[in-house]
């Protein structure tokens, strides 16, 4: 599904990363953590085709990304599902046509798929909120709302990079409960966190796999986790 | 990004969905509305100019084309018979149509608007003028000067040549000027509005980033922008345009006199041109926005 081999990405005269060797399967769960600036993010957008890996290759669906135009990884990406921790919406629109973005973008009608879109904010507890603009919002239903927006496609992966970061205890859990219900619906994830507490509530529920950056490196991380 | 037909003609299609996905653009907006306004108005101008400049240039041209003088300057008791002798001459001169000696009442309105209507023309020792009317093909001017010169010496052969051409000349390049003048406002609007689409694509950075994350192709994206400056720009030129023919009609015209200033209308297949000015701006906009598009979108990459 996503393959890294002997991936490596530099940056300004720097590598960030190196020699990273992944195969994410379908319907895993994987946790990526590390320090801050240890490369988490930078990994997940190697992970979806926003970067290109500088060595190595990466390959999505079987397809090598090095050889791939921009348009191509666009309609790749459609299959990925992403939540960002400043999820990234378009302030001028309301909630609901930022959970539709991905429907509209890729020529599909989003009034065709109402029905959905009124189910999948039900789904994220944001009814009450369809037609609030991003900014009216507070970090947990912005969260949600981006992760609304990240499934709607019914993508088979779904990478979300500190998707906890600006939230409260709670409702990081009850993201961590859509993100579990998501896997075991057959999706992949791959959670970028420091959220050690995130990973102990995951691991609970579901069968985790738990990778760490460390010295620019990615290896598994120990038992204590 | 892919640019071929197919692609340029989804890019023109009314999408409302993909339009909302770029917010409005205030300053932007206003740049290049008034800019197309601009450029429309000094386009029309610069187009009734350029045909005013060739509706001259092809009068002068045909009119003096078909026409010639020859002047008798001699002393006062040859003038009839050097007039008759050149009129001889004329007559036997293959591509001449007619020629005939002016009267003195002709002689006299022809100088009347420099010299008023009582010149005493009779007093004044002035060369007789006779006109000749050519065929289409023209006569031989050397064989002819030569024949006078041997029949008729006192008589001087004017083919109009000499003066003709300059004022031919200098009108023709004014309709090129004005031609010029054409292809100078369109890059300058080409130009503004690459500088405007740029301005509001830096400034849409963000919102370009989340479209690609939910999987926008790039041509979805240039599309949004491309189709807002290229509809605004079509705006802001009917109206520009509408302006500038109110102001042409507005100029004072001179029928009888009619110059280049005094003329600056728009007539028959110019208005052509003219109606061509708003969906031209429109298609200026779209190749510079397109383009602004490409470049910033492979920046962002």
């Amino acid at each position: 599904m996503i393959e890294l081999e002997n991936v490596a990405y530099s940056y300004g005269g720097g590598e960030l990363l190196t020699d990273m060797t992944l195969n994410v399967a379908p319907g895993s769960f994987h946790f990526l953590t590390g320090p801050s600036g240890s490369g988490k993010t930078t990994f997940l957008k190697l992970c979806y085709g926003a970067l290109q890996a500088t060595a190595g290759h990466v390959r999505l669906f079987e397809r090598d990304v090095r050889g791939l135009s921009r348009d191509d990884v666009a309609i790749l990406r459609r299959k990925i599902g992403v939540v960002h921790q400043d999820c990234q919406f378009l302030d001028h629109l309301p909630v609901t046509e930022n959970v539709a973005l991905p429907l509209t973008v890729s020529g599909q009608d989003p009034d065709g798929a109402d029905a959905n879109l009124k189910e999948l904010l039900a789904w994220v507890g944001l009814t009450g909120r369809a037609n609030a603009l991003p900014p009216e919002l507070s970090g947990g239903e912005r969260q949600r709302a981006a992760l609304a927006r990240a499934v709607i496609m019914s993508p088979d992966v779904i990478l979300a990079d500190e998707p906890t970061g600006n939230i409260d205890w709670e409702m990081s859990q009850r993201l961590l409960t859509l993100l579990v219900e998501l896997n075991r619906m057959g999706k992949t994830i791959l959670i970028a966190t420091h959220d050690l507490g995130l990973i102990r509530a995951a691991k609970a529920q579901v069968q985790t796999r738990v990778l760490r950056i460390s010295n620019r490196r990615l290896q598994m991380a120990g038992a204590d986790l | 990004m892919n640019f071929d037909l197919r692609t340029t003609a989804r890019m023109l299609q009314f999408d409302e969905r993909a339009d909302r996905v770029v917010p409005p653009t205030g300053f932007t907006a206003r740049l290049t509305l008034f800019s197309a306004f601009a450029m429309s108005f000094l386009a029309v101008f610069a187009l009734a100019l350029s045909l005013a400049a060739g509706r001259v240039a092809d009068r002068w041209g045909n009119e003096l084309a078909q026409s010639s003088t020859i002047r008798i300057s001699a002393p006062a008791g040859e003038v009839a018979t050097q007039t008759e002798a050149a009129l001889r001459v004329l007559r036997t001169t293959p591509g001449i149509v007619d020629a005939r000696a002016l009267t003195l009442d002709e002689q006299r309105a022809l100088l009347s608007p420099w010299f008023g209507a009582d010149l005493p023309i009779d007093n004044l020792p002035l060369p007789q003028l006779i006109d000749i009317i050519e065929t289409e093909d023209g006569y031989d001017a050397a064989g002819l000067r030569l024949r006078l010169a041997a029949e008729a010496p006192a008589a001087v052969l004017d083919d109009h040549a000499r003066w003709r051409r300059p004022l031919i000349d200098a009108a023709s390049r004014l309709r090129l000027l004005g031609w010029a003048s054409i292809l100078l406002i369109a890059t300058a609007a080409a130009a503004m509005v690459t500088l405007a689409a740029n301005a509001a694509l830096a400034a849409n950075a963000q919102v370009i980033a989340v479209l690609r994350l939910v999987g926008a192709k790039d041509t979805y994206i240039a599309s949004a922008f491309v189709r807002r400056f290229a509809l605004r720009a079509l705006t802001g030129a009917a109206f520009g345009t509408l302006t500038g023919i109110i102001a042409l009609v507005l100029v004072p015209s001179g029928s009888e006199t009619a110059g280049v200033l005094t003329d600056l209308s728009i007539q028959g297949i110019g208005w052509v041109w003219v109606v061509l000015i708003p969906p031209l701006s429109g298609l200026v906009a779209f190749v510079a926005t397109r383009y602004a598009a490409g470049r910033v979108l492979e920046d962002l990459a």
